[in-house]
């Protein structure tokens, strides 16, 4: 993902109708990411953590025009840390505007599909929770100070990851995968753990859902990962056929573990298992064999479907599992490129298996570290204002009540189900009766 | 009058229902119902994470029948219903006082 420009440089029309389709493959995500995580909460608090993800596109979407674009794509600013504000408000680009073989309007926008899920990724950690007015205020500001300079530094012209360590991140398991998890981490702990939490049943409330949004993701992924060779080309190919293959080994590693350590192969893990592999497969698509895709999957399958369990035994309520299969798939699939990456791939490193000894996997351990770091620190740091602030921790009658019919003055559905707690006469006669009668 | 309160697995309803209709009983009521006795509860694990549901879906039958006719009527839905595995479910029986057909104002076995 080197952004190139150059005076002569033309605009390839394969090239750009893919990355057009590519772009709208991941928008499709974020509603995707919305059904996954809405059907794993409770009927009280659904809509809530359906919106949490769609303002997520109309807040990241602004900021990025405004200010976030030409901060991590613009020229580096010095150091390889962050980008000018030349580009703000996208000023000089226009549909003549070329970057590589496509028009930079569409570059930016298909980057902007990334800085989108990201945000949204962080809601799963405080499900049930949270203010909706901080989290307005958190997305944008996450944007700003959190993902743009990692992208920067990933992506961006002269970004120090890629041009001086030149650890290897082909569609952001650093920027994306990395940074959620670690900022999701951050945040449930500054929020504290959902009422109930280790002494109540919170079961999934709408599993089909669930899996329409696991299906929908993975069919967006394809997007995300072959969409990030920016091109229609061979690597495209590769990407997109490593993609499907560590799905797979994804979902057949997490639910080898459930049926020999839970007895049941269950719906939820094969949806989770499934993410988990492209989640690890994200970084390492474009430069990992077919053998490295494999494995790749079947360990973050494997791996993740433990590390879901640590919250329960280190007290962490990261609700949805952002941590367990965002922040360990990703440091998974960016590790595993020290192992696996293949010349005929990245154009020159190769991994451990490979012959290319442990410098690959040393440079790719510093960016992980880093980007961890960094991301929690600020997450950290920036929750933690809002929460002496505006308070980012929902009131707890609100909590107890449900999200939906506090926030949004919404239930999701007529009928209260047994023991989800959804509110006894939440639609009554009277409120239907306040509606404006028609002219 | 008797009424006969009869709360068994829901996949046994059929059974019940047939062996109801061939004793010429004309109607009853059935409810969707949940609770436990003996089979207790079940788990389900989400994620790794066991969850103790202590309530087991059941139907409620309701049918009320003359004194004559209750142990019979007893016997054959014990019949159908039974498995003979834990959670087979009860039933039992009450008098009734009085009944009444909304319709027609008919009282007593006459509005059975």
């Amino acid at each position: 993902m080197t952004p190139v420009t150059l005076a002569a440089a033309q605009i390839d029309t394969g090239d750009t109708a893919w990355l057009l389709a590519a772009t709208a493959l991941v928008l499709l995500m974020t509603p995707g990411l919305a059904l996954f995580y809405g059907g794993m909460v409770r009927t009280k608090s659904v809509l809530n953590m359906l919106m949490m993800s769609f303002v997520s596109i109309a807040l990241v979407t602004v900021v990025w025009l405004a200010a976030g674009y030409s901060l991590a794509f613009g020229p580096d600013a010095g150091g390889g840390l962050i980008g000018t504000l030349e580009h703000a408000g996208m000023a000089g680009l226009g549909p003549d505007s070329v970057q590589g073989t496509v028009p930079t309007l569409l570059f930016a926008t298909f980057q902007l599909t990334f800085a989108i899920i990201t945000a949204a990724l962080i809601s799963g950690a405080i499900a049930d929770r949270a203010k909706f007015g901080a989290w307005l205020v958190f997305v944008p500001l996450w944007a700003l100070l959190v993902y743009v300079p990692v992208a920067h530094w990933v992506w961006g012209p002269d970004g120090w990851i890629l041009s001086s360590l030149g650890a290897l991140d082909f569609a952001g398991g650093l920027p994306v995968e990395i940074t959620s998890g670690a900022s999701g981490l951050a945040l449930c702990l500054v929020l504290g753990p959902r009422l109930g939490f280790k002494k109540d049943a919170m079961r999934p409330h709408n599993l089909p859902m669930v899996m329409l949004g696991a299906g929908l993701l993975w069919f967006g992924w394809f997007g995300f990962n072959a969409g990030s060779a920016l091109g229609a080309n061979g690597l495209a190919a590769a990407a997109f056929l490593n993609t499907l293959t560590a799905g797979c080994t994804g979902l057949l590693g997490w639910l080898f573990v459930e049926q020999k350590r839970d007895g049941h192969p269950t719906t939820l893990g094969a949806a989770s298992g499934a993410v988990a592999g492209l989640v690890a497969i994200t970084p390492s698509c474009g430069s990992v064999s077919l053998l490295g895709a494999l494995v790749v999957g079947l360990a973050a399958g494997v791996v993740c479907s433990y590390a879901v369990g640590w919250k329960f035994r280190l007290n962490y309520d990261d609700s949805l599992d952002v941590v367990g299969v965002h922040l360990v798939g990703g440091v998974i699939g960016t590790l595993l490129i020290g192992v696996f990456a293949v010349e005929s791939m990245t154009g020159g490193p190769e991994g451990l298996l490979y012959g290319g000894g442990l410098a690959q996997l040393g440079k790719q351990l510093v960016a992980v570290l880093a980007v961890g770091a960094y991301a929690f620190l600020m997450s950290y740091g920036i929750a933690k204002l809002l929460d002496r602030t505006l308070g980012f921790r929902a009131d707890e009658e609100h909590e107890h009540t449900g999200l939906d019919l506090t926030v949004h003055a919404e239930t999701a559905y007529d009928h209260g189900v047994l023991g989800h707690g959804a509110p006894v006469g939440a639609s009554s006669v009277s409120s239907a009766q306040k509606v404006k009668p028609q002219a | 009058m008797k009424l006969i309160t009869a709360i068994v697995k829901p996949y046994r309803l059929d059974e019940v229902k047939t062996a109801l209709q061939e004793l010429g009983v004309h109607g009853l009521t059935v409810t969707e119902a949940s609770g436990y006795g003996r089979q207790r509860g079940h788990t389900e694990v989400y994620r790794g994470a066991e969850y103790q549901v202590d309530l087991v879906p059941k139907v409620r039958i309701e049918v009320v029948v003359e004194d004559a006719d209750s142990e019979t009527v007893m016997d054959a839905i014990v019949k159908a219903a039974r498995t003979g595995k834990i959670g087979d479910g009860k039933v039992w029986s009450v008098p009734v006082e009085t009944v009444v057909r909304v319709r027609t104002g008919e009282r007593g076995p006459d509005a059975l």
